[in-house]
């Protein structure tokens, strides 16, 4: 039983390692702010769970399992909120490469006079 | 929130946080419950938010499958996105589009704004509170069948939601949205 769970361990701890790891590859290769944030809020969220996972595993203990769930809960809930932050100020500042986005309907709301940073001030 | 007493908010507020200060420290004590209950009280006298309206009810089988999903689709975009991050010779394009949501309330525009920002190659870039409409930048789009799927995807998600949490006039709703769609393809 306690070999299984080191195993279990094990392998979401590498593979969450792995996943930061991309996630950070992905910070350097995408092309601009915008695309970079979805490399900073995804694998790097379940890496972080797995890693947790992986901590659950080997720890085994009420005390530490409790800690580890706030910290799933806290980072799933924050974590979107930092990006659309960033992501907002992005856009807002013209720090998009427009000639990678295919199509814009925030921008085409603006200029049919719903522009959604007016409305919202 | 709307239709119960205001008090009954404060309550789950209190039993909340008492029970974070708990998992904080790792264990429940008769200390930590009575220095759990001194912060919470603290907390909502010098930070007091609005009541969140809240008319609809928990539906445990709905939200189970929206957990369940919810699962499915982090892995899934998490692999997507690792994928394009490690893909050789191809820049990724994007597209930022406008999803009007079907149920305009506050809780389910933050909740689906929540989910969406977790799961497939999906980035709120802008919220219209007044329209309920979120602008959703979506990586990896490579013609407009994707981004029309993309906006299925959105839709999705918040039907899933809504079952799980909305009243059932909401429901019927979204359940209205997706049959009229259904028929108009």
């Amino acid at each position: 039983m306690t070999g299984v769970a080191d195993v279990l361990s094990a392998v979401c701890l590498i593979t969450g390692a792995l996943l930061s790891l991309i996630a950070a590859i992905g910070l350097v290769r995408f092309p601009d702010v915008l695309s970079r944030m979805h490399a900073a809020t995804k694998p790097q969220v379940l890496g972080l769970l797995l890693i947790l996972a992986g901590i659950g595993f080997r720890l085994r203990t009420g005390a530490d399992i409790t800690t580890l769930l706030l910290i799933a809960v806290f980072q799933l809930a924050t974590a979107p909120v930092a990006a659309h932050m960033v992501g907002r100020a992005a856009y807002r500042s013209e720090l998009v490469r427009r000639d990678l986005l295919l199509l814009d309907e925030a921008a085409e709301a603006a200029d049919g006079g719903r522009d959604p940073a007016a409305r919202l001030g | 929130m709307s239709s119960r007493a205001p008090w009954r908010g404060q309550l789950g507020a209190v039993v909340w946080l008492v029970l974070i200060w708990n998992l904080l420290f790792g264990e429940f004590t008769v200390g930590n419950v009575l220095g759990g209950l001194a912060v919470a009280a603290l907390v909502l006298v010098v930070f007091p938010l609005p009541a969140v309206a809240f008319s609809g009810r928990l539906r445990p089988l709905p939200l189970l499958r929206f957990a369940a999903r919810f699962v499915v689709d982090l892995v899934s975009a998490s692999a997507q996105v690792a994928w394009s991050a490690l893909r050789f010779g191809r820049e990724p394009r994007s597209a930022v589009i406008a999803v009007p949501l079907r149920v305009p309330t506050d809780l389910n525009l933050t909740l689906t704004a929540e989910a969406l920002s977790l799961v497939p190659g999906s980035l709120i870039v802008e919220v219209d509170r007044e329209a309920g409409t979120l602008y959703v930048h979506v990586l990896d789009v490579r013609a407009r069948a994707d981004v029309e799927r993309a906006r299925a995807q959105v839709l999705a998600l918040e039907a899933r939601i809504v079952r799980a949490t909305g009243s059932a006039e909401e429901v019927r709703l979204v359940q209205a949205a997706s049959t009229d769609r259904g028929v108009a393809r």
